[in-house]
């Protein structure tokens, strides 16, 4: 099958369930017996409505696909909150490894002394970079980390008779989106906070807020406008005074390392994402991986297990713990993670890793300075790891968004940076460049930015057709929500039997 | 680039109140050149001697046969180094790959939507009891004893977040659910969901029947359909089939390897009237503005960064590579490979069962039709801890010891074997057993004399 009948700009590379042939099976298993003479006929499948496809097929239709997606391989990706650095090639050369890939979770401790010393000197540095008495290498992202620790927070308060009435959970609108989300599913009350006009929690408008039924504060610092938490200390003390635990989101933590430390700042709960600051790749939305750390008075309710270590230096899972929290997944890390994450460690060493956070802080800044000579940027102070700029007065003279200038630079072969985000800034681009980059790259990406932008205000059409180089133009999402279309139907335009045939 | 930032130093720029800077260095050993790295990580993996082993274990994560093509095409850099695809024009590639995968699990489950992936088989279970309880505003889960023990673990995690009440189902003696007080215990109610999972955790067929599918209907509770071998998708019956409203499963058996326990990739799938409670991403088929077919991430009014507090879950990062691997697995096997390979794991298996029962004082425990997992009791006497603990002075690694779930199974161990185990493994345990057979024999004629 020739490219160009498989391919055409109409209708892009065909699904896979539209290729295929029966017969063009692969010989990769012997064809010998059938289910039928190992288990009744009423308890097997009738239908494995599933295309053939030859090796090559597979071969150029998944590659094919990758040609179709952008990533940090193919160009400068400035998403902010997101951290995407470099992900570098030696991590996934060491999770090949097979005396990791092909380790099984129920392997006897003894013979599986090598992962258990991963996870346990992952964990340590993890403690030791960040401030906090101990990690756990359960939650599987972010988000589910978020989820560990308000649990966390729960069971503390329980067990201190305090489970029924510290029920809320006080959330500043510079703290990432997963945050109240997070807190409704262990039952707290959201209370929002509004920043103050540095873009800072204000200290009193907290103290407004704080009381006996105060359980959790959860910040992020510095915040989702790549500012520093400066009043950091006053706030833990007053959210430890009325009771309550001081919670860190680590989304943001790539600006930190080797400069301030959660766990000195007096946050007693956090969590990492270390497919944003460890390097591990994001692979298009995970898997990633959310360690969650706490302060002493914290540890035992971490989920199980966790990894001790003996005094003849022996590794083992502990189960034990009687205040645990319990399992929250099915085994006992994103364990391939932890070997990437803690390569990375090795591999910069606390001065490199130190370093890593000022060139992340340097790198934005280098951006912002040149980016606020043609777009707003609120706040004008230098940033951390990333910053907001906002297309307000440009939207104002043209009519050109920020999603306009996102899809503009697209055309120009950048990924857009995250827009819409925070909330509190409107038309806003958050701009996190990550310390990966060269200066002749962040230049190219400031000199794009700076030409969209007066093209807007000669040619604004030409902004609002963008993107008009990408494979698909602006896509019809009212469409996509109004009449799903969610999974490839064997016979067109037929409804759902609820059988998965139609 | 100081000069442009208008800062004088590094130092300057990343400075914080005296008060939370930090105190010192890191403590973290020195930079390791790449060559040096690597050797200290190979090190630590030739540590892990398990896998040098005779294995038999499985309870949750399978090894199977991967074809070299599947990571040679996940692992492009294109794929592993994207993230989410927020900017659709730029991540058609990616989108239509997760479309495929939202396909594949429609078709194997038999249920009308799938999303884009959860962590693993585990949160699988505990979001679609979420789904459950959303769905019928009661707050009790009733769960087989027979679901994989962390899954019901779990559940009981994420309960305490919402204030479920987790409820269980006990087995029966052919080492299925025990179903036959099901009416009285669903009489009032109160249940949002019976879970059941097939094949279960001791490897039996555990679809639940008509009688009992009508049963739990009619009480208006919604039925989950948990699925931890992906495997067997290739040869049993659909959940759809047995009545499964939400199907919640694992999907590592397709590709990805067992990685001492992750990262793994769950799915869930469900019917059209759940569509709006499915967490996660979605991703849906729409046209461009050049009349191009296109996919996009969409139904986002569910998702926790536009509802917040309301949103259905606050899942956000998902396993979109690992479902990638899965889909990329499934293309490469198709319905043909896939079948080959679940039946290669039913004629492994019951070669195992049939080579260790003939050994004098083994027997199979349950009498229910499995798959690729058998549990088999050990002699009168001995405890499978003692077995398993001979058997891996012998190199093998011959199960797990059901003792550490359910005391009343202290003397029966879970072994598994997939397409990957060979009849010399499976001989080499026989003889194993045989030895181990004939030495508790011979210690007891000690014991007696």
């Amino acid at each position: 099958m020739s490219q160009a009948v498989n391919v055409n700009a109409a209708q892009g590379e065909k699904l896979i369930f539209e290729q295929g042939q029966p017969g063009r099976a692969n010989s990769y298993f012997p064809n010998g017996r059938t289910a039928a003479e190992f288990l009744p006929a009423d308890l097997l499948r009738a239908e494995l409505p599933l295309p053939d496809n030859s090796e090559l097929d597979v071969v150029r239709h998944f590659t094919r696909l990758s040609q179709r997606t952008f990533a940090i391989d193919v160009g400068f990706y400035p998403l902010g909150s997101c951290t995407m650095k470099y992900n570098p090639r030696i991590n996934e050369a060491m999770a090949a490894l097979p005396g990791f890939r092909d380790l099984h979770p129920y392997a006897p401790d003894d013979l599986a002394q090598g992962a258990l010393r991963v996870m346990y000197e992952l964990e340590r540095a993890l403690s030791n970079i960040f401030g906090m008495s101990a990690f756990s290498l359960n939650p599987a992202a972010g988000a589910h980390a978020e989820l560990t620790a308000l649990l966390i927070a729960k069971a503390y308060f329980s067990k201190r008779g305090e489970g029924k009435t510290r029920t809320t959970v006080i959330v500043p609108d510079t703290a990432h989106g997963t945050n109240p989300a997070s807190a409704a599913m262990v039952g707290y009350k959201v209370i929002s906070l509004r920043s103050d006009q540095r873009g800072r929690v204000g200290v009193e408008a907290l103290k407004a807020e704080l009381g006996d039924d105060t359980a959790v504060c959860m910040m992020t610092n510095p915040n989702t406008l790549g500012l520093f938490e400066d009043h950091i200390a006053e706030i833990a003390a007053a959210v430890h005074a009325a009771g309550g635990l001081m919670y860190y989101d680590g989304a943001n933590a790539n600006a930190l390392m080797g400069n301030s430390r959660p766990g000195d700042m007096g946050f007693d709960l956090m969590h990492l994402n270390l497919h944003k600051t460890f390097s591990i790749p994001h692979g298009g939305g995970g898997a990633g991986h959310g360690p969650v750390g706490v302060a002493e008075h914290l540890v035992p309710f971490l989920p199980a297990p966790t990894v001790t270590r003996d005094a003849d230096g022996t590794f083992a899972l502990e189960f034990g713990a009687v205040d645990s929290i319990g399992m929250m997944r099915s085994f006992w890390s994103n364990f391939a993670h932890a070997v990437r994450a803690l390569t990375y460690i090795y591999a910069n060493g606390g001065e490199g890793l130190t370093r890593v956070s000022q060139l992340a802080v340097l790198n934005a800044n280098y951006v912002r300075a040149q980016v606020k000579e043609f777009l707003q940027t609120p706040y004008d102070e230098p940033c951390r790891h990333e910053f907001v700029a906002s297309a307000q007065d440009l939207k104002r003279e043209t009519g050109v968004k920020a999603l306009d200038l996102a899809k503009a630079l697209l055309d120009r072969g950048y990924h857009a940076p995250t827009v819409y985000f925070p909330l509190l800034v409107p038309e806003c681009l958050m701009i996190e460049p990550t310390e990966t980059e060269s200066k002749e790259t962040l230049d190219g990406f400031v000199a794009a930015l700076r030409e969209i932008v007066e093209t807007a205000k000669t040619d604004p059409d030409a902004i609002f057709a963008a993107p008009v180089n990408t494979v698909v133009g602006r896509i019809d999402e009212t469409r996509a929500a109004r009449q799903p279309d969610l999974r490839f139907a064997l016979r067109p335009f037929e409804p759902s039997t609820g059988s998965g045939q139609a | 680039m100081l000069r442009v930032v208008g800062a004088a130093s590094l130092d300057e720029l990343v400075r914080v109140p005296d008060a939370v800077a930090i105190a010192g260095p890191l403590d973290v050993p020195p930079a390791l050149p790449e060559m040096e790295l690597g050797a200290k990580l190979r090190g630590y993996a030739a540590r892990n001697t398990a896998v040098d082993y005779i294995s038999f274990l499985g309870a949750g994560a399978y090894r199977h046969y991967c074809p070299p093509v599947v990571m040679s095409l996940a692992m492009r850099g294109e794929f592993l180094t994207a993230y989410t695809p927020y900017q659709a024009e730029v991540s058609q590639g990616y989108l239509q790959a997760i479309y495929e995968w939202q396909t594949y699990i429609c078709r194997l489950t038999g249920l009308d939507i799938a999303n884009a992936s959860v962590y693993d088989g585990a949160t699988a279970l505990a979001e679609s009891a979420i789904m459950t309880v959303n769905a019928t505003g009661r707050h009790a889960i009733l769960v087989s004893a027979a679901v994989h023990p962390n899954y019901r673990t779990v559940l009981r995690t994420y309960a305490r977040g919402l204030d479920l009440d987790i409820e269980e189902l006990p087995i029966d003696a052919d080492g299925r659910t025990d179903f036959s007080n099901l009416d009285a215990r669903l009489a009032d109610k109160r249940f949002a969901a019976v879970v059941v999972q097939s094949p279960n955790f001791f490897g039996c067929v555990d679809a639940p029947g008509e009688r009992v599918q009508a049963a739990v209907k009619s009480t208006g509770t919604l039925i989950i359909g948990v699925v931890a071998e992906a495997m067997s998708l290739g040869a049993l019956a659909a959940p759809a089939d047995w009545g499964a409203d939400i199907a919640a499963g694992e999907g590592q058996s397709f590709g990805n390897p067992v990685a001492y326990g992750g990262p793994y990739v769950g799915f869930i799938a469900t019917t059209k009237e759940h569509m709006r409670r499915i967490p996660g991403r979605l991703v849906g088929r729409s046209v461009d503005n050049r009349g191009n077919t296109a996919f996009v991430l969409t139904l986002q009014a569910r998702e926790q960064h536009i509802r917040r507090e309301k949103a259905t879950s606050n899942i956000c990062t998902n396993q979109a590579h690992c479902a990638l691997v899965a889909t990329i697995y499934l293309a490469a096997l198709g319905a043909t490979g896939l079948r080959r390979a679940a039946v290669l794991n039913l004629e492994r298996t019951a070669a195992l069962a049939a080579t260790v029962t003939a050994v004098p004082g083994f027997s199979r425990a349950f009498a229910a039709p499995v798959f690729n997992e058998v549990v088999v009791r050990v002699p009168a006497g001995a405890t499978a801890a003692q077995v398993l603990a001979e058997l891996q002075t012998q190199g093998i690694l011959g199960g797990v010891d059901l003792g550490r779930w359910y005391p009343q199974l202290a003397d029966c161990i879970l072994l598994n074997a997939t397409e990957v185990t060979t009849v010399a493994e499976i001989d080499a345990l026989g003889a194993a057993l045989a030895r181990f057979a004939a030495q508790e024999k011979s210690a007891l004629h000690v014991a007696s004399r």
